[in-house]
Parts: structure tokens; C-alpha cells; sequence
């Protein structure tokens, strides 16, 4: 293979400058083809910071310098260097190079969103476990888990509670709630004052009547098909 | 002298923000203090002609914070009010053009100065939402009796709690006593109920205030204005004084249960 596709060069901005991928073929004709694109694109890549992967390809020293210095005589900082060969790791590191970028995707969504519930953490939980959140979700906050989720506060309109297993509301339930997200039948809502936006449990929707009687505890459930809502009560 | 910043807000346009902060800030100056309101709109700037101060601006807001002039440059002197200064949002820019730091240098700036620096902040919760909070010791949000304004200052008090600038105070707008009497409309207590922060002022519907907002005068400096006096109350509250809740507006039912949910919320705090 002698011809490398130029096309095949991807450039996105990540949080620390940005992040170069290469296509497949050899490395010459890679890095050829790379610096073709990086001059290209010179008075728009000016300045640039460039984490290049180079995936698996074994770089030395003396050719990971030679990279260097092409990347800075086209105007650009060469800032870190990935791959998953040890040798070129180890030739980036010890020219100062950084060999690890920390995924920003989801910390600068996080943050754009305005997600104040720590999501990530919640990822290892198992379908046994459960979350407990003790304050009121207002609109816009989203609580997701795995696993079971209880809720010691309200659910305001515009909040949305979703999790593999069951919700429990110590509260008024009034955003919108999945229990069995991941399509267990079996899963349950309750709340003290069930009366949310709309109510899922695993593939059913249920839109519940917006006429109430007298407030009390409820529990829902699907059975037969649909989904109920009976009051709570003790025994 | 370490002066106070409070931030106008609510999530959704046309609640009355701008003609809060107008009347707010001129009932603080009326009460002896240190004022100067801010236009954090910028891009769509009113304050100014609620103030009816419009045909004295020479320098705005992005002026300061791209270095053209210094603050007290950019401050206009009230009509009416000795103590009272506006400092104006450009027209011609957009949002972009003010950083959240940027709020918080004036802003420090202005505290050595002012007793209270009161922010109107743009509707929405981007970029322009994010700069008037910045530099806020306390937010107060803007709402009206209806079900999507109450739903965006639910979003809003959230968003403010993240930001660590809460709890919130809360001010319902445009309350039309008839209509609740009547059932008609989403209750201050319905609202209350939703939004659990402190109420700190109840706004009549009036048609009054339209007329002082074209005119440029705040309704806040008219002595038997009902709703002047809704707003007096409201920069009384904020100085920290205890205003009760006037029985004039709304009948016993209404002011009950009012009164049972502040008394259930300040429990529920403590």
C-alpha cells in the first residue's frame, strides 16, 4: 500500500488542543500525507496544539523528533502523541510529550448542561443497587441509574427520573419517570403524591389523568398489559 | 463600604424583570441608598427607557469592559434621584461581547461605592443568564401566575442552586386578585407550593405600571400606588426588614393559606 487518502486524516477539537487521527497505511506515507493536510489547513490550524494518534505504528525517537519539527515548521505545537505501541509511548514521553488525554467529552458536557448529578459515578452500579437523592429535582435535572432510584424531595415538571429498576418518591411526583428502563415489567413508581407528566415502565407510557381525587400514597405497576396506579396502603 | 449585588432574573421573557429592577432600585434609592442598576441585556437593552434615561447615554456597558471608558463614565445619573445611577447595555453587540469575569471585576469595582448594585438579566439561561449571575450575592427571580413562567423559574431556581448563588427570593408578578379569587388562575400559593423559596413580594396587575413604563417614571416613587407600593416592600424586604404581606391585596382565604405556607416552608428550613 503506497497510496495514503488524505480524507482519511480527522481533526476535532478536543478540550486540549486538537486531536489528529490517521488512517491506515505505512507510517511514511501517513506522516506525509498529514503534514499535506496540516498545510492545507495551515492559516485555519495556525497556532494549534495537535494530540496525534498514531495508533499502533512504532515510532523512535529520532522520528518522533523529525514529526516534531515538521509539525512546528507548519505552525502548529506537536502537544501529545497516543498510541498503543509501549515503544512509541515511551520515545513521546521522554521528549516531553504527553501520551494521555483525559476524555473531556463527558466533564465539558457535564458541565454545558448544567448536570448537577454526578452521572459517571453512577455508571459501575449493578441492577441491585440504588441511588438515594435527597433533595428536590426541579425542572431540567435528570437523575439516571441503572438501578433503583429514590427520591427524598419533590420531582418537579420538567425533571425526569429514569432507572433500570424502581422509583421510589418520598414527595410529589410530578416530572416524568421510566422505571424498568431497561424493560423490566416488573419494575414499580410509587409516590406520595403520584401525579407525573407522564409515567413509563419499561416499554408502557402512561399519561396519568390530570382530574384527581383526594391526595394519597400510590403505587404503579403494570399488569395485564397496562399500567395501574392503586393507593398505598399499609398491610 | 461593601456594597450588595442582587440579580434580576427569570428564565422566561416578558415577566416583568426589567420593570422590577427599574422599580426595585428606585425604591432602594428613594429609601437613602447607594444605587446603580445594570443592564446585563445586552444586545436588547430597555432599562434605560423604563428609566427614561435613554437620550443621556454615552457609554455603555461593553464600553467599560473593553476599556474605552471607566465605570463611572458609563453611569448615567437618575432624573429623580440623587443616589440612583444606570449603567446602560450596548445595543449594537451581542451577548459575546461580556464575560462572566468581566461582571464580576465591574461589579467589585462598583461595591466600594454603592450600598446595592442591582442586575437585569437577559430571558434565557445562556451565555447572558450566566453574566448576571456571576457576580450575585442574591438572585430574585421574576414570575408571573402562569404555568410556563412558573415552570421556567423552577429551571431557573435550579440553576441558580448550581451555581451556588441560592436559595433564590422569589416575586410573583402580576397578580390579579379577582382572578384568584375567582379560581382562575394558578394561586401565589400554587406557586409557592411548586417552588418552595422565599416569597419575598407579591405584584398587583396593573395597568398603572404600563402607563409609568412608557413614561420613564417608576410606578415605585408613587406614594398611593398600590403597586409602588407592592415594589417599596419589595426593596424593604431586601434590606432586611420584615414586611408582612398587606391584606389589601386578596381576601382572608387567599392571605391564610398564604401565610400557613410561608410558615410551613420557614419549618420546613429549619
Amino acid at each position: 500500500m503506497t497510496d495514503v487518502d488524505a480524507t482519511q486524516i480527522d481533526i476535532k477539537g478536543i478540550r486540549e488542543g486538537l486531536l489528529v487521527t490517521l488512517g491506515e497505511g505505512d507510517w511514511p506515507q501517513l506522516e506525509q500525507a498529514l503534514m499535506g493536510e496540516l498545510q492545507r489547513r495551515g492559516d485555519f490550524l495556525k497556532g494549534a496544539k495537535l494530540i496525534i494518534n498514531v495508533d499502533a505504528h512504532e515510532l523512535n525517537v529520532a522520528s518522533m523528533s523529525r514529526l516534531r519539527d515538521q509539525v512546528t515548521d507548519s505552525g502548529q505545537l506537536l502537544w501529545g502523541v497516543l498510541s498503543s505501541s509501549a515503544q512509541t509511548e515511551r520515545s513521546a514521553q521522554l521528549m516531553g510529550l504527553a501520551t494521555r488525554i483525559h476524555d473531556g467529552s463527558r466533564e465539558a458536557e457535564a458541565e454545558d448542561a448544567e448536570e448537577y448529578y454526578e452521572e459517571a459515578a453512577l455508571q459501575d452500579l449493578g441492577p441491585d443497587s440504588g441511588i438515594l437523592v435527597r433533595r428536590t429535582l426541579r425542572s431540567g435535572a435528570s437523575v439516571h441509574s441503572p438501578g433503583h432510584i429514590t427520591i427524598i424531595g419533590d420531582v418537579n415538571p420538567g425533571a425526569e427520573v429514569i432507572a433500570g429498576g424502581n422509583v421510589v418518591v418520598w414527595g410529589r411526583l410530578r416530572g416524568l419517570v421510566h422505571a424498568g428502563a431497561n424493560g423490566d415489567e416488573g419494575a414499580i413508581v410509587c409516590a406520595m403524591d403520584l401525579a407525573p407528566t407522564q409515567l413509563r415502565i419499561a416499554g408502557h407510557i402512561a399519561i396519568p389523568p390530570s382530574e384527581r381525587g383526594e391526595i394519597s400514597p400510590e403505587i404503579a405497576r403494570v399488569q395485564a398489559g397496562q399500567v395501574i396506579a392503586e393507593n398505598w396502603t399499609l398491610g | 463600604m461593601t456594597g450588595r449585588v442582587i440579580t434580576i432574573t427569570s428564565g422566561k421573557g416578558g415577566v416583568g424583570k426589567t420593570t422590577a429592577t427599574a422599580n426595585i432600585s428606585a425604591a432602594l434609592a428613594d429609601m437613602g441608598h447607594k444605587v446603580v442598576c445594570m443592564d446585563a441585556d445586552i444586545g436588547l437593552r430597555n432599562l434605560d427607557v423604563v428609566l427614561g434615561l435613554e437620550n443621556r447615554i454615552v457609554y455603555d456597558l461593553v464600553d467599560v469592559v473593553e476599556g474605552r471608558c471607566k465605570v463611572r463614565q458609563a453611569m448615567i445619573r437618575d432624573k429623580r434621584l440623587e443616589e440612583l445611577y444606570l449603567i446602560p447595555a450596548a445595543q449594537t453587540r451581542d451577548k459575546n461581547a461580556v464575560a462572566p469575569k468581566d461582571m464580576v471585576r465591574i461589579c467589585d469595582e462598583l461595591r466600594q461605592d454603592f450600598d446595592y448594585i442591582v442586575i437585569d438579566s437577559p430571558a434565557g439561561i445562556e451565555r447572558g443568564f450566566k453574566n448576571a449571575i456571576a457576580p450575585a450575592d442574591e438572585v430574585v427571580i421574576i414570575t408571573n401566575p402562569e404555568v410556563s413562567a412558573v415552570r421556567d423559574a423552577d429551571r431557573i431556581i435550579g440553576l441558580v442552586e448550581a451555581e451556588q448563588k441560592g436559595p433564590a427570593k422569589l416575586v410573583v408578578n402580576r397578580i390579579n386578585t379577582e382572578m384568584v379569587e375567582r379560581g382562575d388562575m394558578l394561586a401565589v400559593a400554587d406557586v409557592l407550593e411548586l417552588l418552595a423559596v422565599e416569597l419575598i413580594g407579591i405584584v398587583p396587575d396593573d395597568s398603572a405600571v404600563l402607563v409609568s413604563t412608557n413614561k420613564g417614571a417608576p410606578i415605585a416613587l408613587e406614594p398611593k400606588s398600590k403597586t409602588g407600593q407592592a415594589f417599596r416592600d419589595i426593596a424593604r424586604r431586601l434590606t432586611g426588614e420584615e414586611v408582612p404581606f398587606s391584606a389589601s391585596n386578596g381576601n382572608e382565604g387567599f392571605l391564610g393559606r398564604l401565610s400557613k405556607l410561608i410558615g410551613t416552608k420557614e419549618g420546613r428550613n429549619a
